[in-house]
């Protein structure tokens, strides 16, 4: 993430530019530059575009410049710091819930104070996360844990319940300030600020619009796509395999901290054994004493290891099996847009071909029983066609600079979420490596330092034998 | 593979075995090369093979046969290394073998054969008496039971043992005309009757006790019912909640082991197929899986050294039952002994109130005679001499029986104190060949996890 930007900072030629805080003022802005290169397709060039709430459009321009910057994510460079911790219990009248204080410490500009402290429940998340979703359907946004445990009824209120959730939240914003735009939206900066968010909530596209985003992603799935780019189709099948495989992961290490825990319930017995097995003995009762006691610390050994990998591992990997969920999601919202903007270029071409057959049509007859002389109705009728045709070019225009930024806008953040998945999972194998090599050395210790406790003895025996 | 240069991982003292250590781990046993037979002759138990044949019942049955191999010490350190002398035996023979010995010699804590029956079924062997597993396993315990009988200060300097060795035909018509067949069943009806000693030395009151609480404890820990009596000694026991499932913590313990590291192998598999769809990721992902796969193949290597580790257990546990059995051997003579001495008391008492005339005790022959009168001079005269006969004779018994006693006492204790130590040496041996099998799995998996580091860092 680069520095603090000043909100009126225009970007300037072809360089790439920090992202502002706050788009729409920009696109007002840039409206009245002209030194920006304006990328079209055709040669139909709409008059500026209008900003709209509800459709995220930015200026053709906007599309060059919008180029995510290299990850500088060294802490050095790190300019927001945010924990999720201190879950507390909250009782009401209607309802118990839990919620969570969220601290943030910054030095960014837009933010009024370099610290903050909010408390928030896990339903303001997932506010945030539709918020971010639907002003930008194409970014791919960190899953947030789940909202109920599906297997076994554990409590919500269920201490590792909410510390797994807990952390999960916390990994959630991380994510979310870690990306160059979802960190810099307004909503973002609401959440982790505003003492309470329900006002806020009542703002801005609600309920009904995404009920249609869902109607109109059914209905897009009906209709398909006609001509998807081959990259996006690549996309798809990278995510399927992936989700697969991620699955598969999941399943597997789950397996084997099950396997590892009924080992540790018999390795507990086996202790106990041997030191009852001392009581019986003369020589032998150091030895046995000494095997029961190595064995009752591999037992804690083991049982700190299917900790660790429970508290890991699995949070690791299980947020990446939410993520392919997102992922297809994404590329569905992505389909939708192209399907829209298809169907659109359909419609007009309709149109433009009803104007052109509507010319050659003399319908004499109607029109001049209504007193109209065929030239009249012929002129209405055209100046009708083309003024609709007009109202679909500019529509299909804005349509189309949608596709193409929600097209880059994927493509770059695609390749942001693969380079922050091979981290991710690339860091969480080798923890657990880790860990594994740390367990190991410590079992040794303790065998070690039996067998070395056993063979001085031995000698010791030995030479009160010889003497 | 290129692996990680092994770190040096802090070692305390030196891990590797010691020459004795080896030589246990092959044999199995504390033999002592200075003694008798086996200071003249080395003995294995070779190979073992499938026959077919008529039983008894002149029905057609498989069994196993084990090949004997025999061969002067001398002729081998002269190396010139001379055919070894062989012979084939079926586990029944050593069975009878072993039946003789234990009449024979009744204060000798005779060493155990391996178990008749595979009692113990790891996963991945069945139940079967054929199956190749078991069948070595058997052959190991057969040859351990052979060096420690040919190691046995008393037992092995015993003929019918040294036949058994080097005389193939007509060795059981020998071990029957020994006529141990009829001590032994009244011995064994003796032993199962129950009987009350008033004066058992107090030594193998403890010793048998021991051996309740050695069987117990050992049978816990390999999952077996107790052999012979399944008596729980001390209430101790009956309070452990040990017992609460048929099957033993150490045999679950390997199964549950064997299926984490077996599981880890799924990692391998995934990893491969994941490794596919990813570029820069690929390679890493593929050699990390190759040590996932290695790490699930090492625990058949563990498995198969904590079998060994449980065989050491078997023998003590069936150790213990001879143990036993010469404590109640011990038993069955003081009993003998109390009962001739008993009844030479009552033989005197008897004599006294003849002589005297005057009833002590109350008799029915007292009653008698006052009711019926007395008995002639001559017939008095007639049961005495019977009675100081009698007498004459308990005596004889009683010192006889006492003498018996005593030397039993005598020759037992000193093989229970040789038993003794022999089982503290071999414990303890056992429990250091454990800690060095443990020590190598850790290492091995320090080795394969820092190998997986390795290819993950390159993910």
């Amino acid at each position: 993430m680069s520095g603090p930007v000043d909100d009126n900072a225009v970007p300037s030629g072809n360089s790439s530019v920090a992202i502002p805080t706050d788009i729409s003022g920009q696109i007002l802005d840039l409206d009245e530059d002209d030194d920006l290169e304006v990328f079209s397709k055709d040669t139909t060039l709409t008059e500026g575009s209008s900003f709209n709430a509800s459709m995220q459009t930015s200026p053709a321009s906007m599309i060059n410049q919008y180029k995510f910057e290299e990850e500088e994510e060294d802490a050095d460079t790190k300019d927001i710091f945010v924990t999720v911790d201190n879950p507390e219990s909250l009782v009401t009248a209607i309802e118990t819930y839990v919620t969570y204080r969220v601290m943030t410490k910054t030095t960014r500009s837009e933010f009024d104070e370099s610290e903050f402290e909010v408390r928030r429940r896990y339903q303001d998340f997932l506010w945030l996360k539709g918020r971010l979703e639907e002003a930008h359907p194409t970014l791919i946004v960190h899953p947030l844990p789940e909202k109920f445990v599906m297997k076994g009824m554990v409590e919500r209120f269920n201490e590792d319940f909410i510390e797994t959730r807990r952390k999960a939240l916390h990994r959630f914003l991380n994510k979310i300030a870690e990306h160059p735009i979802f960190s810099s939206t307004e909503d973002f900066k609401i959440f982790l600020t505003a003492g309470e968010l329900t006002s806020h909530k009542k703002q801005g596209p609600g309920f009904l619009s995404r009920m249609g985003e869902t109607v109109k992603a059914v209905a897009a799935t009906v209709r398909g796509v006609r001509n998807r780019p081959e990259e996006f189709t690549d996309m798809q099948e990278y995510v399927e395999a992936f989700s697969q495989k991620i699955s598969s992961l999941d399943k597997v290490t789950q397996r084997i901290v099950r396997e590892q825990k009924e080992y540790l319930e018999e390795l507990k017995e086996c202790g106990p054994m041997y030191a009852l097995w001392s009581q019986s003995e003369e020589e032998l009762a150091e030895p046995l004493t000494s095997m029961a006691s190595s064995l009752d610390s591999c037992c804690k050994e083991t049982e700190e290891r299917v900790k660790q990998i429970n508290d890991h591992l699995i949070p690791a990997l299980h947020e990446y099996v939410l993520c392919t969920e997102t992922l297809k999601a994404v590329l569905r919202r992505r389909d939708n847009i192209q399907a829209d903007f298809e169907a659109k270029t359909e419609a007009l071409a309709t149109k433009k071909a009803d104007r052109d057959t509507e010319s050659k049509v003399l319908s004499l007859a109607w029109d001049s029983l209504v007193g109209r002389s065929p030239e009249e109705v012929k002129q209405q009728k055209q100046q009708k066609l083309k003024a609709e045709i007009k109202e679909m070019r500019d529509e299909l225009d804005k349509m189309e600079d949608r596709l193409e930024w929600a097209n880059n806008a994927l493509k770059s953040d695609w390749t942001r979420w693969r380079k922050v998945m091979r981290t991710d999972l690339r860091s969480a194998f080798i923890d657990t490596a880790e860990r594994n090599v740390s367990y190991y050395e410590k079992c040794l210790a303790v065998w070690e330092s039996f067998l070395h406790s056993q063979r001085t003895d031995a000698e010791g025996n030995a030479k009160d034998d010889c003497s | 593979m290129a692996d990680s240069g092994s770190e040096d991982i802090a070692v305390i003292g030196n891990t590797d075995l010691t020459p004795s250590e080896s030589e246990n781990n092959l044999k199995n046993t504390m033999v002592e090369k200075g003694t008798s037979l086996l200071k003249r002759m080395e003995i294995s138990v070779a190979e073992a093979e499938k026959r077919t044949g008529k039983n008894a019942v002149n029905m057609q049955e498989t069994y196993t046969v084990y090949l004997i191999e025999t061969r002067p010490v001398d002729a081998a350190s002269e190396g010139t290394n001379p055919v070894p002398d062989s012979l084939w035996r079926r586990y029944s023979e050593f069975e009878l073998l072993r039946n003789y010995l234990l009449v024979t010699y009744p204060f000798v804590v005779v060493p155990p054969l391996p178990e008749k029956r595979a009692e113990f079924v790891w996963h991945k062997l069945s139940a079967d008496n054929m199956d190749p597993d078991f069948v070595e396993r058997r052959r190991v315990g057969l040859e351990n039971f052979l060096l420690r009988v040919a190691s046995h200060p008393v037992l092995s300097s015993d003929k019918i043992f040294y036949s058994f060795l080097t005389e193939e035909n007509g060795w059981k018509e020998t071990v029957f005309e020994t006529g141990f067949q009829a001590k032994a069943d009244s011995r064994l009806k003796a032993l199962n009757a129950t009987f009350r000693v008033k004066n058992p030395d107090k030594r193998f009151a403890e010793m048998k006790h021991y051996g309740d609480e050695l069987q117990s404890v050992i049978s816990q820990l390999l999952r077996v019912r107790a052999v012979g009596e399944n008596k729980v000694s001390t209430a101790e026991y009956a309070a452990q909640s040990i017992r609460k499932s048929p099957f033993s913590p150490t045999k679950r313990a390997a199964d549950r082991l064997y299926g984490v590291y077996k599981v880890h192998g799924n990692y391998g598999r995934v990893f491969s197929e994941w490794s596919a769809i990813e570029k820069e990721m690929g390679d890493g992902l593929q050699s990390a899986g190759h040590h996932m796969d290695a790490y699930a193949a090492s625990v058949d290597d563990i498995l198969e050294e904590e079998e060994h580790y449980a065989d050491q257990l078997k023998e003590y546990l069936f150790y213990a039952d001879a143990l036993r059995a010469v404590c109640r051997k011990h038993e069955l003579t003081q009993y003998e002994l109390e009962m001739a001495a008993q009844d030479l008391t009552s033989k005197k008492q008897q004599r006294e109130e003849l002589a005297t005339g005057t009833v002590r005790t109350f008799s029915l022959k007292g009653m008698t005679s006052k009711l019926f009168g007395q008995e002639t001079p001559e017939q008095r005269e007639a049961k005495l001499k019977m009675l100081e006969t009698q007498i004459e004779e308990g005596e004889e018994l009683v010192k006889e029986r006492n003498e018996e006693c005593d030397e039993f006492v005598k020759s037992a204790w000193v093989d229970i104190e040789r038993f003794k130590e022999q089982k503290d040496h071999d414990l303890r041996e056992a429990l250091i060949s454990y800690a060095i099998m443990q020590i190598s799995m850790c290492k091995k998996g320090i080795q394969v996890w820092n190998n997986a580091k390795e290819c993950f860092s390159k993910m």
